[in-house]
């Protein structure tokens, strides 16, 4: 820990009469990292498909013809102008449900990493900052880690489905209790890195000197100490996505996710794998979905990583 | 003897083969596939259908059920009935005469004492038996000579034929067993995996989990039969697999349970090697209505009980116009395919308690509105769901995880948007479904919500037990920590008195004609359940194999000894 700090990049960068902020910077490292690049590509692809698409492809993922012979002659199409993805088992369109699934899968990831990383950045800079604090939340966090999480996410779901669903409505309230339930229980690997680097970080010269001329605490963590973990917050953040929507299709699996009639990609591969034999491509555009996602979180925390650790930058 | 006459004798065995036909273990193997691998040849060990359907090619009952649910001597003389004298008349007694000179496959006689020990066996309080309930209400056996049985029951028995018959109830050898009753039963591994039996086949090898081989009973009671010498029962895989192994590749004979989606259904019947086999017994997939209000904002103890009616389904014009809008054909379709046919009744077999209720089998979306709109359900708001002083159609509909249930659930949520009804789905993994652990709100016994879905039946061919679940003191709640298979709630004095003129009615036929009358109470005249679907068993046998029959009132393999290769 004895080469340069975040500070004398900053300096180094003002030597060099260039006109950026430590942000441009990181973008500037990032664009160096070739499949970061492409995966955040693939990603914005991705969620604009998402976003924008259901405005432009109308049809209601949930839309099964009515008429019964026109049903069973729309079912198990592959794909075709009327159906780029082709149609499922009932003739609902795949494209609307991959599109409707993925605004769900993608919304609990994100969701779901936001309030792992809060609880995890929270608890590992008051672990690392305030020694007295430590032991008892280090403890916490061991306990967690040490819990089966299946199981764990399984009673959560189990005892308060019903009184949130109550209060907020089937949708609303699944959403909300599955992204903190997912958020509560991966929260740790954050908290334990971030405590590490913060123990590193308060003995440095210039949380030191900050701590002299009378910094409050409060300022100094949010000046100086939040700052300089934010790499790994970060890289832990985009890895929290990946696992969150990992985590959805496994409540869906056991039914204890969204009601049935809510596509997710998790449901979609589930309910595809039936017909795997029959129809292959049914289990393939979610599983390309989710495994593109996945992949492009990961290459994207990579590159994050690199791009924010000021010893790498410029190699 | 030339080269001449060895030719001219080879040729004549070739023509004479098939009149050495109807010799035992002429036709040599036959490879059965249970994808459920076979752990125990002891049925009162095995709740497992595949171990009881596997111990009957060793094991045999005194009556067994055959492809029409009609009880026909097996180890037993004949049947015993009330005319012939056999069911006394205050039907407290049954007596058994078995056949004469029946022998077991290691020579020694079979006697009225085997089939007294099979009875302690089961019942032994240390013991644990999967099949008690088929012993249940018996007081005593009593062998009053080497071939008689005779069975009191503690309370009249209008159908007195539970114990000792059909696949689940076979006749133990004593000699055998006698060192494994009570609590040693499970740890006679030798006994409980090579039985000695009276069947077509005595075991050779048995791998726990995974093959069974067994071959022709020397000692079978019929000379000439099985036609088969040797058998091999081999587990593993799933069921796609195994429709696979006797339908494309033509490596098995036989397949048992073979549900697969009827796509699939389609595509293995093109491999021309086989063909499927489907039997339809009394499984039925139904929705049943609840008829108390599962209200989340009632108090816990309070949801779901009669203490508060249901605010919609209580109207009968309700339950009737969800019923009407139902296409069942085209869920058969979807789901099932030759695996089900579309059924209003609850007890849709065997023919003489089946009542002729075909009224829900077309749908009828345009009546169902009418009907609601009648009934005074309007949309009075215009949101498209149907409103009545201030109280929506809207319903919660719960089932299990399970693919078919799924695409059920989306087709009649469709089905019942059209007709105005709001419906919400929700899943549950079924081990917590059917789990009855009473803690859980999502098990079906505490139906917190408005209509679910899912199948039942029951064993054998007596239905009686089966409507007595409608009973009112059968009624789930906390009082009885929600144990009770009146599910619905269902309350109706009229029902009650005709279920008790059951109990105390005599021959099938007159028994038959009351269990279609509280089969319509259930269905056509309350819709208090909707059935959906009758729901067959359904396996794959090879083109080769001859004198197959599929039955769903006893094991399918309940006809081995007949069972020969197509020449």
């Amino acid at each position: 820990m004895t080469e340069r700090g975040p500070e004398t990049v900053t300096a180094s960068v003002a030597r060099a009469e260039r006109v950026r902020g430590p942000w441009a910077d990181v973008w500037a490292q990032f664009r160096k990292h070739k499949g970061a690049m492409m995966a955040l590509g693939v990603l914005g692809t991705l969620a604009l498909v998402c976003l924008v698409g259901p405005l432009v492809w109308r049809i209601d993922p949930n839309f099964i013809e009515s008429d019964t012979v026109k049903m069973f002659k729309m079912r198990n199409q592959g794909p075709s102008f009327a159906h780029p993805l082709g149609t499922d088992q009932l003739g609902r369109d795949m494209l609307a449900r991959m599109m409707f699934g993925g605004r769900i899968s993608l919304a609990v990831g994100t969701v779901a990493m936001l309030v792992a990383i809060f609880i995890g950045t929270a608890v590992g800079v008051i672990a690392g900052y305030f020694r007295r604090m430590d032991g008892l939340l280090m403890r916490l966090t061991d306990l967690f880690l040490a819990l089966p999480l299946l199981p764990l996410l399984l009673v959560m779901m189990f005892l308060f489905r019903d009184s949130i669903s109550g209060a907020l409505g089937p949708r609303l309230g699944t959403f909300l209790l599955i992204v903190l339930a997912i958020g509560l229980t991966s929260w740790m690997q954050a908290a334990r890195v971030v405590r590490g680097e913060v123990l590193a970080l308060k003995e440095r010269e210039f949380v030191l000197a900050a701590r002299s001329i009378g910094t409050p605490s409060r300022r100094i963590i949010t000046r100086h100490i939040l700052p300089n973990v934010l790499s790994p917050v970060l890289v832990a953040a985009t890895l929290g996505i990946a696992a969150a929507i990992i985590t959805e299709s496994v409540l869906s699996f056991l039914g204890l996710g969204f009601p049935p009639d809510f596509p997710t990609w998790g449901r979609l591969l589930y309910d595809g794998i039936a017909e795997i034999r029959t129809y292959p491509e049914r289990v393939m555009w979610p599983g390309i979905a989710i495994s593109l996602t996945v992949l492009s979180v990961n290459y994207i925390g990579d590159g994050l990583r690199d791009a924010l650790d000021p010893r790498i930058r410029g190699r | 003897m030339n080269f001449r006459t060895a030719l001219l004798g080879a040729a004549a065995a070739f023509v004479l083969a098939p009149a050495a036909h109807a010799e035992r273990g002429a036709d040599g193997e036959v490879k059965v596939f249970y994808y459920q691998a076979v752990s125990t040849l002891n049925a009162y060990l095995s709740s497992g259908t595949k171990d009881v359907e596997a111990g009957s090619l060793v094991l045999e009952p005194l009556a067994g059920f055959d492809q029409d649910g009609q009880l026909f001597p097996r180890l037993a003389a004949d049947i015993p009935t009330v005319e012939n004298g056999g069911v006394s008349a205050d039907l407290t007694t049954i007596t058994w005469k078995l056949k004469e000179g029946l022998v077991w496959s290691d020579g020694s006689p079979v006697t009225s004492a085997d089939v007294k020990f099979t009875w302690e066996y089961c019942t032994h309080p240390e013991g644990g038996c999967a099949q008690g309930a088929k012993y249940e209400g018996v007081k005593s056996v009593d062998t009053p000579d080497d071939l008689t049985v005779v069975v009191t029951f503690e309370n009249p028995k209008p159908y007195p034929y539970q114990p000792f018959t059909g696949g689940t109830a076979p006749i133990l050898q004593k000699a055998q067993f006698e060192a494994c009753i009570g609590a040693a039963a499970a740890s006679c591994t030798e006994q409980n995996s090579k039985p000695i039996g009276t069947g077509p086949f005595i075991v050779t090898d048995f791998k726990v989990n995974d093959v069974v081989t067994l071959e022709a009973n020397p000692n079978y009671r019929d000379p000439a039969k099985p036609a088969f010498g040797k058998v091999t029962l081999k587990g593993g895989g799933d069921a796609l697999a195994a429709a696979s192994a006797v339908m494309e590749t033509g490596e098995f004979d036989y397949a048992w349970n073979t549900q697969i989606n009827p796509e699939q259904q389609a595509q293995m019947e093109a491999g021309g090697k086989g063909t499927f086999v489907n039997a339809f017994g009394t499984l039925v997939e139904r929705i049943e209505i609840n008829m108390t209000n599962p209200d989340p904002a009632l108090p816990e103890g309070e949801r779901s009980t009669i203490k508060h009616p249901h605010p919609i389904l209580t109207d009968a014009n309700v339950r009737k116009a969800l019923s009407m809008a139902i296409d069942r054909q085209t869920l058969v379709d979807v789901g099932y395919g030759g695996a089900g046919r579309p059924t209003c009744n609850l007890v849709p077999a065997p023919a003489f308690q089946a009542s002729d209720n075909t009224e829900c089998l077309t749908q009828d979306i345009e009546g169902a509105k009418a009907l609601l709109e009648g009934a005074g359900w309007t949309d009075s708001d215009g949101d498209g769901i149907r409103d009545k002083d201030g109280k929506k159609l809207a319903l919660l509909y719960q089932t299990t995880v399970n693919p078919v249930r799924q695409d059920f659930q989306a087709l009649i949520k469709g089905w019942w948007n059209a007709i105005g009804v709001e419906v919400e789905l929700k899943a549950t993994d079924p081990s917590v479904f059917f789990g009855g652990d009473a803690a859980s709100p999502d098990t079906f016994q505490k139906f917190y919500a408005d209509v679910q879905m899912f199948a039942n039946n029951f064993d054998g061919t007596d239905a009686e037990p089966y409507m007595a679940q409608y009973l009112c003191d059968k009624i789930p709640g906390p009082d009885n920590q929600w144990q009770g298979e009146n599910i619905n709630r269902f309350c109706d004095p009229a029902y009650e008195a005709l279920k008790a003129t059951l109990s105390t009615t005599s021959g099938i036929e007159a028994r038959g004609e009351i269990v279609k009358k509280l089969n319509d109470m259930i269905t056509k005249d309350t819709n208090i359940s909707i059935p959906l679907v009758d729901r067959g068993r359904f396996s794959a046998k090879s083109n080769t194999l001859d004198g197959f029959v599929m039955n769903s009132w006893d094991t399918e393999l309940w006809n081995a000894q007949d069972w020969s290769r197509v020449k």
